[in-house]
């Protein structure tokens, strides 16, 4: 058996406090094949990938690459082993060259001195061999984002890897260098290189594997002969579960009064969105990491300027050039990323619910502090933050808790239009169903609108009046509740590559 | 779990209390340490003579404060001393202003080359380490262009009333300085602006998307320091009774100095008056005894650099260990 296989994962296990992120995940890899991976977001490909190389160590379970057994694997053991990782992200010294950046960490030397000639002449070879024109002198600022996947790739190749596990490489390439770097990767698959490749885009995955393996919720779910399998049986597959969780009932409460409504929206990254939000809807925005939601949200609050389109507002055409406009109008953001952009961590949960409004409540700049402490006990109170006095440090309290701040804050804005980020991420369940609660309370009696932005699919079905999909910066689908369906949302969140 | 959060709570508690009165604590050794060393140092006499050594760069130190609250540096504040010295001896000297005048007008300028390093760090985006660094190097040279390296004396005598003269036994400088750090201490915990210093110092981005207009905070604290600098000037023009064309060289390490002992975080963030207090006064007893001490001037520019260091890494150890957890 394991003279069959390269890299074997054998009931690989991993528990972090509270969460699991892989519950019996295994993976065989053949020599010289491809193997796509696939799953939504966080059914646990990232610490797959993590596993092999050594940067997270399992609770359990085995490892066996080439037949070797082992119970986790370290950077310089998976090195050792053959084993490199091409992430989304390069690990890459911009201003070296790139014959420097294939050698970094172990350049060649003559005595003390580096030998930039030695390396340049090494480099060359590695990149002829693989068919990539790059001259090695070249500084690596100056390559494009595809050459210098390939100086990754080429580096991989000189550290003698056998075995290649690829995150979603195209993600950042134009169409051209995917292109490329799908003939370096079937270059590398003829000469005997094994190759995990990580991606959302099942065109590509046609294209290239020779296998799918399909994982969910952090398990294993079955492996398929590529030319034998169909793109909906994959998405299938893909969202699998059945919908088991529930979420609190809410009344329909939309009206026909349109809040927000975007026309033809360009910038950040997003190209001629269009859509309506009513108020008293929750409107879902789906579609996978990084396809443009947050970069949309960032333009309705202001955070980042739209360059064409229109946005009207409750009627009226507004252009709001910073939050605090966005703010002032009755727009708020609950951002994705709480403890960076969100909680303001090193200070008191009076101060961060009473933030936005500091001005309104001063006198000649001083502030009301009876009025600021009834308004933060106001909300504590209605979102029920568990704390035992205001002036707690919101990094002393729980990420649910620290939702509950940012929403307090919101609300003592008097906030109507409210744009959630992934509102539950790392929130653990129980605190998740409070904050379902407050958002259907927001809707329903206090007459608000909300766009929630959610990977979650069930959160996403379960939550939304309607749901606009989005995939590489453009509306590809929108839903309305009727016609629900998980297949529904992965086919138009992948769609734009296969169109 | 629970329990845990309690006591990882009660150590917090127990953490900010030391870190909060360690520096007050560091003060009082000082002290008994110096009244043992030397019978001259704790009369009434040294004391008011140690504090008017100080007021200048305690006065200076609150504009800092919020500089550095912000995570930023002001090294302009040693050649705007410098220049609000000159500028303002020449006022009145050369130009024949009224004092009070010359006094406004001063104040003005200093405030103004503080919204100049506003505008560089916030408008154009220049690390504020080379923007003030910018600053500092050009206003040495106006400074003694002006003056053409000469001494500017021959102040009205009515001038002496904000550094030489005494209410009782305070030097006035002192008093100065206690109403500074009244007005710092006003700015921080009862405006709004105040609050702003804290949440753009802790995280920036998060302050701007909760509707602070982060550009303006920046402003106002360069302002803020180069308004408190040009006080400080003349406070020390005041004291000095004539404009030198070196006279706030490298104050702007005593008032770094200063502010970072009283464990302001250079990170930005976090930090009190209070604590700005103490730095000051600790530097002002360690000048102070270590030169009745008569300890070489060069080994207390040692101890000095020795004492920031410290001060500087408690911040840091305290840091790490927070982000451990």
């Amino acid at each position: 058996m394991s003279e069959e296989y390269v890299l074997e994962l054998e009931h690989i296990r991993k528990e972090y406090p509270g969460v699991v992120a892989l519950k019996d995940m295994t993976l065989r890899l053949k020599p010289g094949e491809i193997l796509a991976l696939i799953g939504e977001n966080g059914a646990g490909k990232s610490t797959l990938i993590k596993s092999c190389s050594g940067a997270v160590i399992p609770t359990s379970g085995k490892i066996r690459v080439n037949g070797k057994e082992f119970d986790s694997m370290t950077p310089q053991l998976a090195a050792e082993n053959g084993i490199a990782i091409i992430y989304q992200e390069f690990n890459n010294v911009k201003e070296l060259s790139a014959a420097e950046n294939l050698f970094l960490g172990r350049p060649i030397r003559k005595g003390m001195v580096i030998d930039k000639k030695a390396m340049e002449e090494e480099a060359k070879k590695a990149f002829d061999r693989l068919n990539i024109r790059i001259d090695p002198a070249e500084l690596m600022k100056n390559l494009t984002v595809g050459y210098q996947q390939m100086v990754e790739i080429a580096k991989a190749v000189q550290q003698n890897a056998r075995i290649l596990i690829m995150d979603e490489p195209s993600a950042p390439l134009t169409t051209a260098e995917v292109e490329s770097m799908f003939k370096v990767v079937e270059q590398l698959r003829s000469e005997g290189v094994s190759i995990i490749y990580i991606s959302h885009r099942l065109d590509e995955i046609y294209r290239l594997s020779d296998r799918i393996q399909v994982i969910r919720d952090g398990e294993y779910v079955t492996t398929l002969i590529t030319k034998d399998s169909e793109v909906q049986e994959l998405i299938k597959l893909m969202v699998g579960r059945e919908l088991t969780q529930t979420y609190p009932p809410r009344e329909n409460c939309v009206s026909d009064e349109v809040v927000l409504e975007l026309d033809g929206v360009t910038g950040n990254g997003d190209r001629d969105i269009s859509l309506q939000v009513r108020k008293g809807e929750i409107l879902g925005l789906g579609g996978l990491v990084g396809a443009g939601r947050t970069e949309l949200a960032e333009m309705i609050f202001g955070a980042v300027p739209m360059q064409s389109g229109t946005m009207k507002y409750k009627g009226k055409e507004i252009h709001p050039k910073s939050p605090r406009e966005a703010i002032d109008l009755g727009i708020a953001l609950v951002p994705e990323d709480r403890k960076r952009h969100g909680a303001m961590l090193g200070i008191s949960i009076k101060n961060n619910i009473n933030m936005p409004i500091y001005e309104r409540n001063s006198t000649m700049s001083v502030i009301d502090t009876k009025r600021e402490h009834e308004i933060a006990e106001t909300h504590r109170r209605n979102m029920a933050i568990k704390t035992p006095t205001l002036e707690q440090l919101v990094k002393n309290l729980s990420g649910g808790n620290q939702q509950k701040v940012i929403l307090g804050r919101w609300m003592a804005a008097d906030s109507e239009l409210i744009i959630f980020d992934e509102p539950t991420r790392g929130i653990d369940i129980g605190a998740k169903y409070e904050i379902y609660k407050l958002m259907n309370d927001l809707v329903e009696k206090e007459g608000k609108s909300i766009i929630m932005i959610s990977s979650e699919m069930e959160e996403l079905l379960g939550m939304s009046d309607r749901v606009v999909v989005l995939a590489e910066g453009e509306v590809t689908g929108v839903l309305e509740k009727d016609d629900f369906s998980q297949e529904a949302v992965m086919t138009y969140a992948s769609a734009a590559q296969q169109q | 779990m629970e329990a845990a959060k309690t006591t990882e709570r009660a150590e917090n508690k127990l953490g900010s209390f030391v870190k909060n009165q360690a520096i007050w604590l560091v003060f009082i050794v000082l002290m008994i340490a110096f009244t043992i060393a030397s019978p001259n140092f704790l009369t009434v006499n040294n004391l008011m003579i140690m504090l008017r050594q100080v007021a200048v760069w305690g006065i200076a130190s609150v504009g800092m404060m919020f500089v550095i609250l912000l995570g930023e540096i002001d090294l302009s504040v040693g050649s705007l001393i410098t220049f609000v010295n000159i500028m303002c001896a020449m006022l009145m000297v050369d130009a024949g202003m009224n004092m009070w005048l010359a006094v406004l007008l001063t104040l003005a300028v200093s405030t103004g080359v503080g919204l100049l390093n506003g505008f560089m760090v916030s408008t154009l985006g220049i690390p504020s380490l080379i923007a003030t660094f910018a600053t500092q190097t050009a206003f040495a040279g106006i400074a003694l262009l002006m003056c053409g390296g000469q001494p500017v004396s021959g102040l009205p005598e009515e001038f002496g009333i904000f550094g030489a003269e005494r209410i009782g036994v305070v030097p006035v400088p002192v008093i100065i300085m206690a109403v500074c750090f009244a007005v710092g201490s006003f700015v921080l915990n009862k405006t709004y602006f105040g609050r702003y210093f804290y949440a753009v110092g802790g995280n920036a981005e998060a302050a701007r998307l909760s509707g602070i207009r982060t550009g303006r905070v920046n402003y106002l604290a360069f302002a803020l320091s180069g308004f408190f600098a040009g006080l400080a000037g003349i406070v020390l023009l005041s004291r000095t009774n004539s404009g030198m064309g070196n006279a706030g060289l490298g104050y702007e390490f005593r008032v770094i100095t200063c502010v970072v002992l009283g464990g302001v975080s250079v990170n930005g963030g976090s930090g009190k008056i209070s604590g700005v207090v103490a730095g000051t006064f600790i530097i002002g007893a360690l000048n102070n005894g270590m030169v009745l001490l008569n300890i070489n001037s060069y080994v207390q520019q040692i101890v000095l650099g020795i004492v920031l260091v410290l001060a500087v890494s408690f911040d840091s150890l305290q840091r790490k260990r927070l982000e451990r957890k």
